[in-house]
């Protein structure tokens, strides 16, 4: 370990914004093999017991194990270290905060920049997939006895594989005709390929999951069929109710919710119409709300899809925006423009209600909010329109209530997201639940977690029969 | 994948097609729907439950040809699949005895109309059905609807059929000779429940009417549904499809509705030109 240590991150080959914008092509192009190992070299190789990156990850993959196994080249060594912990890695390596996770505390901090594992984690789970390469996995003998999960998104789709590992029966639910969640029709294809949620979907069906889609727990069939045919039940609906504002002219045509955009796009491939049968609104320019990854996504898309001048409009400041550093950066790169301190009052739209203009009110920032944020005030007076052909709101989602609307036992807070206990134990016994139902929109890599520990917590209500009489809510 | 193992044309581009959904029967009642979608580069549309069978779990759908979507559903023979169909979905209509229940439905509404009829009419109401159509051709399910009403009154907009008159002038006739009515239901054209809202409210009789606005998902998720409801926004997916009909905002509506006109020209002339 005496060699010199290259203090410099190799980087990530990416396509050039301006032909980027055209397609909706994958952005950054990942390692080449011989990348990922320059890459790989620069890992300090932490005890497993210290490496602080494995603790910054919400699912502790052995980073530095998987990362030494890339340096001897055996790649098929590599995923096996990740799927001990992690069955979704070519997502994960794509979508996950990294920076404030696993990559936040990483020691070459301290001499250069941090190790890229996002990216290497990447790697190793696109030359698997490219060469054909299956991770070895130990699936315990079917035990008889039967999990039913409801939704396909990550923290759905984690507690299946482990549950099935364990030798549980296993079957997800899925209320859209494609599984994946927001993996499917949210994220976009330029940050995350559909056929790369694809294949790990197929990998899951392989180890022996059944994956029914079409079918809207609540509707099609109820929460209490499912509690009578299962050992226990598994919720993993996500939160993905879009909010509006409920200002003049919110529901004049060309106003989308970024679910709507996103769906219409992502999973009904409306950027392919007439091709596709789904159609999109065209037009010039566009203007997003919000300032989350969602709102970054949304406005992305929008270039692709045509729009020659595309908005965000935040009511705070720069500094406040939620969207990760690399998507705000990329979307910088790619010409989005960014408005601060405005909020919208209303939409003005033509003789047919198309919208063309959105009002917009300036903001002062005042006293800080719960939350530790500065609360946006409106400055009288200093309203002005913005001319747009299409506006979309990504100001914020809840909990889907289709589910619950009949089941009076289940509990849910405030914010409409599910009461659960630390075990991922709902009001309704025999009943978990995990991801964003339980956390409100959070991230990919938490809701792995949740259905992680949740399937841990199942397995041990399954083999004791024991659920506490009382339920101490849990903060997420 | 749905199999469709009969169909009939009832009408002038109207269809009438049964589908093997044994899920989608289960749990269907009046007043709900489905969402298809036929092939890999379809769209979602909603279409009503007409009938279901829970002896052999399959569904009656009946729907009017009007796009790409819904013509090439109709070139669909018995034989052939349907990829994906949902449901059901949306809230049953809210079935109680009110006594007398008036239920107006217009063209392609007449199916769900049915459907809400003959659960008012098992629930215990005396039912009073309206029914109206452009003219003698487009006349669908009578036959039904008289099995399931204890009045039914047909009109045809040129008088070709029964009588001449919309559906709202029949209501008004009947309301304005004394005709009894505790509850009605409305479906149809947009302008048509706009209209029976406008003379039920004169007469203050508890009035639904079930929304057709455009959708997406059908499951809450997208918000392309939504409607105005008493000043509120409500997604017609999840929160209906049936409002109390005093408080929508049909013009709203109405305008919604034509979000994607051009788009939905250009998908059908290149459907019509052979071009997929
Ligand atoms: C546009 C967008 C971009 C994002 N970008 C990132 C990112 O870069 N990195 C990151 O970490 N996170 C990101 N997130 C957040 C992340 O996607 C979510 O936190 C995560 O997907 C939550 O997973 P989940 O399994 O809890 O729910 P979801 O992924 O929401 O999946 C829930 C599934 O349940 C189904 N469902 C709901 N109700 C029912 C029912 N009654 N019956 C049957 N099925 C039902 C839904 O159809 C859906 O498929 C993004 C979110 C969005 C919307
Ligand atoms: C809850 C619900 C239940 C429905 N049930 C039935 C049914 O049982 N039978 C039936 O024939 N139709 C029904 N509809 C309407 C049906 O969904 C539309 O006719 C269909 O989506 C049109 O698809 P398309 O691609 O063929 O036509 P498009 O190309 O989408 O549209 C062609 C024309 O139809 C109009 N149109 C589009 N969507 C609608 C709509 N939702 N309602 C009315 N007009 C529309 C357009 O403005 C346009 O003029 C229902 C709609 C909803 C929301
Ligand atoms: S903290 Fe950084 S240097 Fe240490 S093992 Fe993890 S990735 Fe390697
Ligand atoms: S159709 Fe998407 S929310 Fe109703």
């Amino acid at each position: 370990m005496a060699k010199q240590i290259k203090k410099e991150r190799i980087k990530v080959p990416e396509q050039d914004p301006k032909a980027r914008i055209h397609n909706f092509n994958e952005v950054a192009l990942g390692y080449t093999f011989e990348l990922a190992k320059e890459e790989a070299s620069r890992c300090l190789q932490c005890p497993y017991n210290f490496a602080p990156c494995i603790k910054g990850c919400p699912v502790n993959v052995n980073i530095p194990g998987f990362i030494k196994k890339i340096l001897e080249e055996d790649i098929k060594g590599a995923l096996e270290v990740i799927h001990k912990t992690n069955s979704l890695p070519g997502i994960t390596g794509r979508v996950c905060p990294q920076e404030e996770q696993c990559e936040m505390n990483c020691v070459m901090g301290k001499l250069g920049d941090k190790i890229n594992i996002g990216k290497l984690e990447r790697f190793v789970a696109d030359y698997a997939r490219e060469h054909g390469i299956m991770p070895e996995t130990e699936i315990a003998p079917k035990n008889g006895k039967r999990v039913a999960i409801v939704g396909s998104g990550p923290a759905g789709l984690t507690a299946a594989s482990d549950l099935i590992k364990m030798g549980y029966d296993v079957t997800v639910f899925e209320a859209l005709h494609e599984p994946g969640g927001v993996l499917i029709y949210g994220i976009p294809e330029f940050r995350l390929p559909k056929d790369i949620v694809h294949y790990e979907v197929k990998y899951l069906k392989m180890l022996g999951a059944k994956i029914e889609t079409n079918v809207v727990i609540g509707k099609t069939k109820s929460l209490y069929d499912l509690a009578k045919e299962y050992d226990a039940v598994f919720l993993g609906t996500g939160a993905g109710t879009p909010k509006f504002l409920n200002i003049p002219g919110v529901n004049c045509k060309g106003i989308y919710s970024a679910n709507e955009f996103l769906t219409r796009i992502n999973l009904m491939k409306a950027f392919k119409f007439p091709e596709y049968d789904t159609p999109i609104r065209k037009g010039k320019k566009l203007a997003v709300i919000g300032a989350g990854n969602v709102a970054m996504d949304a406005a992305r898309s929008a270039l692709r899809v045509g729009y020659e001048e595309v908005y965000i409009l935040y009511r705070r400041t720069r500094e406040y925006m939620t969207a990760r550093e690399e998507e705000i950066h990329h979307a910088e790169e790619e010409g989005v423009k960014f408005m601060f301190l405005v909020s919208p009052v209303a939409f003005i739209g033509d003789e047919d209600c198309n919208v063309k203009v959105v009002k917009l009110i300036m903001n002062r920032l005042g006293e800080p909010d719960s939350s530790g944020r500065r609360r946006p005030e409106p400055i009288p007076g200093t309203e002005f329109g913005l001319e747009v052909d299409a506006v979309v709101f990504a100001i914020g989602q809840k909990p889907n209530k289709v589910l619950y609307q009949e089941v009076p036992e289940l509990k849910t807070t405030r914010w409409g997201t599910l009461v659960v206990d630390e075990n991922y134990r709902t009001t309704m016994p025999g009943v978990f639940a995990g991801g964003d139902a339980v956390r409100g929109e959070a991230t990919v890599v938490l809701a792995m977690g949740d259905g992680k520990r949740a399937a841990k917590a199942i397995d041990e209500y399954i083999k004791t029969g024991e659920w506490p009489k009382e339920i101490e809510p849990h903060n997420f | 994948m749905f199999e469709i193992v009969d169909k009939k044309v009832l009408a002038p581009n109207i269809k009438w097609i049964r589908v093997k959904a044994p899920l989608v029967v289960e749990n269907a009642r009046a007043g709900q729907f489905i969402v298809l979608r036929l092939h890999e580069r379809g769209e979602r549309i909603p279409l009503t439950l007409f009938k279901w069978h829970k002896e052999d779990g399959t569904i009656e759908l009946v729907f009017q040809e009007v796009g790409k979507t819904t013509y090439e559903l109709g070139s669909y023979e018995p034989g052939d699949k349907i990829m994906d169909i949902v449901g059901p979905l949306g809230k049953p209509t809210h079935i109680e005895n009110y006594g007398t229940a008036v239920v107006v439905s217009g063209g392609v509404g007449a199916p769900i109309g049915y459907a809400v009829t003959r659960a008012l009419k098992e629930a215990g109401n005396h039912v009073v059905s309206i029914i109206g159509f452009r003219n003698r051709q487009y006349v669908i399910l009578e036959d039904e609807f008289k099995k399931v009403s204890d009045e039914l009154l047909i009109t045809t907009d040129d008088g070709s059929y029964v009588r001449k008159g919309f559906t709202t002038d029949v209501l008004k006739e009947y309301l304005e000779n004394g005709g009894r009515a505790d509850y009605v239901f409305t479906v149809g054209p947009v302008i048509m429940m706009k209209l029976i809202a406008k003379i039920t409210k004169e007469y203050g009789i508890k009035t639904d009417a079930s929304l057709n606005p455009i959708m997406v998902d059908g499951t809450g998720m997208c918000g392309a549904c939504r409607v105005t409801v008493g000043g509120e926004i409500k997604f017609a997916c999840v929160d209906g499809p049936d409002f109390d009909a005093h408080q929508v905002d049909f013009d709203e509506l109405l305008m919604r509705l034509t979000e994607y006109k051009r788009e939905e020209r250009e998908a059908l002339d290149r459907y019509v030109k052979g071009v997929h």
